[in-house]
């Protein structure tokens, strides 16, 4: 495990070995554990209540719209991130700043949009 | 300009990837047993420390001091019958713990434990690998683990587990930007993603030479980053859906949230699983980036031998239970904030401060690099500021007219219902009163109107 791509195989490793223990834990659970069901015990449980009707009901989500936010500030943090670690290297300087700057201002803009239309606050 | 003072280097990015397979195994092993561990006796931890809090006994059967509690409900989740009620989507309902579950184990793998160490003649650092992208690394596995969330919500087919999903997902995803953009400012000064030379470069704190004078900087960027770590302090609980913001769980509204129903079976224990091991993934990254990592506070560094071998780990695990504590406290202390507060606090004011933040800090870094040119950085920075100015001045009477407006409504409401009781559907109470739109600017008025609205509805 060396090289570039070392410290990657390692973690992608890692994640094989994770998926396993889980589902080996899980599977140790099916074999020791009683299996009785009931039709009672198979009942969605909700609020201890039998439920009523189907499980899917219609609602007004109020928070879709954070999730596109989302994409936009974390798309954001991400062109952040490298701009953040060569800041400080020689040659980039004054004209990495102003443009970081530039790019900021388009995201303020961009929240504060949406500040103004009110879709951050509760409707 | 900046001189680093001579001071213990760690391992960096070049030493890592060089291990022997058994060696990243054994890390493996000792990583995943710690969590395992820290997860069992940190709710033994929390549950002893909050009803001390609370004036109560807390476990005290199980075990010496009720040690082995968290043990004996482990067993019992393992053993216990694994129901998956019958409406459910099979596959979803299985795989959400595993997806939740995984990627919060994944991400302790570039926590920094300590220096370089020599383990069976192998000299190798204390931390299992370490990317150059590192602390992305975290964050993406922190917004894997949102699916896990939203997956166990929509497959348990139930309206409270979905709405709490749903309500966990918004509520993770704006907590996790916020998050990022205050480490921002600790990438600017450090230079780099990597944990371990983060960790290294808070080694020893520079001089800042002004007018001839030398004033030694602290080394750790809590100090010099106080803003960024207090923005990460609010939003590590939020990430981890802790109190006070752990809404996605709120039993009043939600019953169980997400997992509500995977009946304590060993599922449930995943889920449990995975939200103690998020918190230490936090406080792990909040140790790394603000706290200097391994390295040992300030006492202890005075002895020469504090930053070698393996002594780090203790001073490592040492800031991890006064982290742990601090989550222990604030739950302790702090009521539960409502839902349209808790996106407004992480929206309208932790992401706003955190750009301002980090533009803040960038002029001033730029100003301590170069020599050359700070009037113009001084002339950038000025405008900005103006400009914010501006921008809050246009903000501010908006937000008063609305407020006023609002008022104005709610007054001409009350007035209607004190001429007219029965308006608002007298003798249920109706169901949009002006009092409901949280105007209480002038509170004496307004309970004196209500006051009336009931004598009168009384008559």
């Amino acid at each position: 495990m060396d090289g570039y791509f070392g410290s990657y195989a390692v973690v992608a490793v890692l994640i094989v070995i994770g998926v396993v223990i889980y589902v080996g834990a899980l599977t140790i659970n099916r074999l020791l554990s009683p299996i009785r069901p009931s039709a009672e015990k198979l009942l969605t449980y909700e609020c201890g209540v039998d439920p009523v009707g189907e499980g899917w009901a219609q609602t007004q989500v109020r928070y879709y719209v954070f999730t596109y936010l989302y994409v936009v500030f974390a798309v954001d943090a991400v062109f952040l991130f490298p701009w953040a670690t060569v800041f400080a290297d020689p040659g980039f300087g004054l004209t990495t700043l102003v443009e970081m700057f530039v790019f900021l201002g388009f995201i303020a803009l961009g929240i504060l949009y949406a500040w103004r239309k009110g879709v951050l606050s509760w409707t | 300009m900046t001189t680093m003072l001579a001071g213990p280097i760690g391992p960096s990015l070049a030493d890592f990837g060089k291990d022997p397979w058994w060696i990243s195994l054994i890390k493996a092993v000792f990583i995943f047993v710690f969590l395992m561990l820290g997860v069992l006796f940190g709710v033994w931890t929390e549950r002893k420390l909050i009803s001390r809090m609370q004036n109560r006994y807390g476990p005290n059967r199980a075990g010496k001091f009720g040690l082995l509690q968290s043990v004996a409900d482990g067993l019992k989740m393992g053993l216990k019958e694994d129901l998956m009620p019958r409406t459910v989507d099979r596959v979803v309902f299985f795989l959400a713990p595993v997806i939740i579950a995984v990627p919060a184990f994944l991400a302790f793998s570039i926590v920094p434990f300590g220096p370089m160490v020599s383990m069976f003649g192998v000299q190798t650092p204390l931390q299992l690998t370490d990317l150059p992208v590192a602390v992305l690394f975290v964050l993406a596995m922190a917004s894997m683990g949102v699916y896990g969330i939203v997956l166990a919500g929509w497959g348990s087919r139930s309206p409270y587990a979905l709405l709490g999903g749903l309500r966990s997902s918004a509520q993770v995803i704006s907590y996790e930007i916020a998050m990022a953009l205050s480490l921002v400012a600790v990438f600017l000064f450090a230079g780099t993603l990597s944990t371990s030379e983060i960790v290294n470069a808070q080694a020893a704190g520079g001089t800042w030479e002004i007018g001839g004078l030398s004033i030694p900087l602290p080394s750790w960027y809590v100090v010099m980053l106080f803003p960024s770590f207090l923005i990460y302090v609010v939003t590590m609980l939020g990430e981890t859906n802790r109190v006070p913001f752990d809404l996605p769980e709120g039993e009043g509204e939600l019953v169980g949230g997400f997992h509500t129903e995977y009946s304590s079976s060993l599922k449930f224990a995943m889920f449990m699983l995975a939200e103690y091991v998020n918190m230490f993934t936090v406080s792990a990254l909040a140790i790394t980036m603000f706290f200097g990592g391994w390295q040992a506070p300030w006492p202890i560094s005075l002895w020469d031998g504090a930053n070698t071998g393996w002594w780090p780990m203790l001073w490592f695990f040492g800031k991890l239970v006064i982290a742990f504590c601090f989550f222990v406290w604030v739950r302790a202390s702090l009521p539960r904030v409502r839902y349209d507060q808790l996106m407004a606090l992480g929206w309208k004011l932790l992401i706003p401060i955190s750009l301002a933040w980090i533009v803040l800090v960038a002029t001033v870094r730029a100003l301590r690099l170069e020599g050359g040119d700070r009037t113009l950085v001084m002339a950038m920075l000025g405008v900005i500021v103006v400009v914010i100015g501006v921008l809050y001045y246009a903000f501010d009477t908006s937000r008063e007219r609305k407020k006023k407006d609002q008022q104005a409504q709610v007054r001409e409401e009350f007035a209607r219902l004190r001429n007219e009781p029965t308006a608002g559907g007298f003798p249920v109470p109706p169901l949009d009163l002006p009092h409901y739109h949280g105007v209480s600017s002038r509170p004496a008025v307004t309970r004196a109107d209500s006051k009336e609205v009931t004598s009168e509805a009384k008559v």
